[in-house]
């Protein structure tokens, strides 16, 4: 099998940039979740190695040979689609067919296309129209239809996306181990954090056509690169605080709302930095009634009950609001309460307040 | 189930009744006529009642008219076989032009693209008689006037426009990642064009052709100019009924029912596959 490979591709649309300078490696085998808000380039990232637009710059290679300038059906790529693109004029089993028509011949070609919808569920469908399947039938009639022909990379673009909750839920556990049995190389688009967390083997964070991070799900949550990262990971959002933290007595500490709070000494290089967005995940904020000397004092506003656990909206002294998310099994809070915010030192998060990046980074661009 | 009153029923009824006598009207008096002599279809006041005779359609299918003045040759058979010869072959080549330049209209953006999609829309707007007279004239000197090949080639231009952009709204109307996919699948241009655009535009493809059939096959004037006497369609050939002894309206009406028989029958026959495919849930849905 072979690995994908992008060199700094470039591509604009008029004046609009959509992607930048983009360069990352996916080996056989590995799933690559291409992740970003809607208009960050994903799409067209996608539609460049599938052969739909050509890069302005840069080069695509698959297992080293660049594939720029070949048709698409000389690529060996196979791809599923958001809005499925079944052929509405076949049967599914045409459908998936198609993908091998050109390569297998007769007992060989259904064999396969039993083999295949079976490991997909989809065998007794096989004679329907698309227009007599669900939503989640079509999106797997659309997967099988990518992955029959071994394409040595597999492009999906936000196949989930028009399916039921409850599929959705079903298909992140499948998809993995679907994916890794064809060793092809997997870019996965997608939407939504949770999902390319947990398909994916890395996560290539895409924002207004650069690629910002490429790095492992858990590291991305843990260390984001830039406020924007962080921002885009985890529900409910990270909050930021304007500080300047400063060092006293070998402690760092940033002020927030009037209140002095110790920062991860790790931090330490932060302490000439000058003005910081300071960031704390809403699930590593405690909550309690007792004061304390660096536990920030708020007053609920209002309260979320979602199901597993509660979010507070609370505000500081100074007006401004962060949320926090509570385990179920807390004590009950309610609305207008004054409360005492703490966090741990090492929970906190600094990023550069101009260039949004984060501080104590090596400021480099991560791009493998 | 209908669960108005009695009364309703019946307005309904009566109402549905005069709209289809309204409409209908003019067709079943032309069939009426179709069977009745001259003198029968001139008395006043008129009959519903009366002898139906097959005169009328006897004089042309074997192409001789009586008249008061005596007998006289009309090639009506003819004139419907060229009718039919002309639209085909018209509505044929146009077809095999305009599906791929619809679909380079719907599909891909160039220069000048949208002015030369206009620039043979317009050739509807421009007046018949107007372009006429420099026509005749290019036609004779190019040998072209009075032959079959110079007239579908002017016919072709009625139904070129029209398919053109009635395709060309199926086309664009199909998702263009249904493409992709089957060229990812291996298969190239012209197989994603052949064996997905088409028949996916196969609906539109048959209501353009159906109505662009229509057109062609009502057309007057360039026949008129254009055609000699045995090249002439049924539109040019009925004038041979206003004779020196008066107007056949009965031969008229026979002719009416012959001529409008064709296409009526091709429409009951295209009218399934204009419904059907409509439906066809393309993408998400």
């Amino acid at each position: 099998m072979a690995r994908l490979e992008l060199n700094s591709v470039g591509k604009a649309f008029g004046a609009v940039r959509c992607a930048d300078d983009l360069s990352l490696v996916v080996e056989p085998g590995e799933i690559v979740a291409v992740f970003g808000p809607s208009g960050s380039g994903k799409t067209v990232l996608l539609r460049m190695i599938a052969g739909m637009f050509e890069p302005d710059d840069g080069d695509i290679l698959v297992g080293g040979r660049s594939i720029v300038g070949a048709p698409p059906e000389r690529r060996g790529i196979g791809m599923a689609f958001q809005n499925f693109a079944l052929f509405p004029h076949m049967s599914a089993q045409d459908n998936i067919a198609s993908g091998l028509r050109a390569k297998a011949k007769g007992g060989e070609l259904t064999s396969r296309v039993t083999s295949i919808s079976r490991l997909l569920k989809i065998e007794h469908v096989l004679g329907h129209m698309p227009r007599e399947l669900s939503n989640g039938q079509k999106q797997r009639t659309a997967l099988a239809r990518a992955l029959i022909g071994n394409p040595e990379v597999l492009l999906l673009d936000d196949p989930l996306r028009n399916v039921d909750a409850k599929l959705r839920y079903e298909m992140r556990l499948e998809l993995p181990s679907l994916l890794r049995r064809s060793s092809a190389a997997v870019l996965y688009v997608t939407q939504d954090y949770r999902e390319a967390m947990a398909i994916a083997d890395r996560i290539a964070v895409l924002i207004e056509g650069r690629l910002v991070q490429v790095a492992r799900p858990e590291e991305i949550y843990a260390r984001p690169a830039s406020v924007a990262v962080a921002r885009l990971f985890g529900d409910p959002s990270i909050n930021l605080a304007e500080v300047t933290p400063h060092t006293k007595q070998a402690d760092l500490t940033a002020e927030i709302a009037g209140t002095k709070v110790r920062l991860d000494p790790v931090d330490q290089q932060a302490a000439d930095h000058g003005p910081c967005w300071l960031g704390v995940r809403p699930d590593d904020l405690v909550v309690t009634r007792t004061a304390s000397e660096d536990a920030i004092p708020a007053r609920i506003v209002a309260i979320t009950p979602m199901h597993e656990r509660a979010v507070l909206l609370l505000r500081f002294a100074d007006g401004s609001e962060w949320l926090a998310a509570l385990p179920p099994d807390s004590p009950m809070a309610s609305a207008d309460d004054g409360v005492f915010v703490r966090f741990a030192p090492e929970a906190a998060l600094l990023f550069d307040r101009a260039t949004g990046l984060r501080v104590g980074l090596p400021h480099r661009r991560q791009a493998a | 189930m209908d669960h108005s009153s009695l009364a309703g029923r019946i307005f309904r009824g009566v109402a549905l009744a005069l709209v289809l006598v309204f409409f209908m009207f003019p067709i079943v008096w032309i069939l009426m006529m179709s069977f009745q002599t001259n003198e029968q279809i001139l008395r006043i006041p008129p009959h519903i009642l009366f002898e139906p005779t097959l005169s009328n359609y006897q004089a042309l299918i074997s192409g001789q008219l009586r008249t008061t003045a005596g007998n006289l040759e009309i090639p009506f058979m003819r004139n419907l076989m060229n009718s039919f010869v002309l639209s085909s072959a018209a509505v044929l080549l146009a077809l095999l032009l305009g599906v791929p330049a619809a679909y380079a209209f719907a599909r891909f953006k160039f220069r000048l693209g949208e002015s030369i999609a206009f620039t043979l829309l317009s050739f509807r707007f421009a007046p018949p008689l107007l372009v006429l007279l420099p026509l005749s004239l290019y036609y004779q000197q190019l040998g072209l006037s009075d032959t079959y090949f110079g007239i579908v080639w002017v016919y072709q231009l009625i139904a070129l426009p029209l398919i053109l952009w009635i395709v060309r709204g199926y086309f664009e109307d199909i998702s263009p990642d249904i493409e992709h996919a089957y060229r990812l699948a291996g298969h190239s241009w012209r197989e994603a064009f052949t064996r997905i655009a088409v028949p996916l535009a196969g609906p539109g493809i048959a209501a353009a052709g159906l109505l662009s059939f229509i057109f062609c096959w009502n057309n007057f004037v360039f026949a008129l100019i254009l055609a000699s006497a045995d090249k002439q369609p049924v539109t040019v050939g009925a004038l041979a009924f206003v004779t020196a002894s008066g107007i056949q309206y009965g031969q008229i009406a026979a002719a009416i029912v012959l001529s409008v028989t064709p296409t009526l029958l091709l429409a009951l026959y295209a009218q399934r596959y204009l419904v059907e495919g409509l439906s066809l849930g393309a993408v998400k849905g």
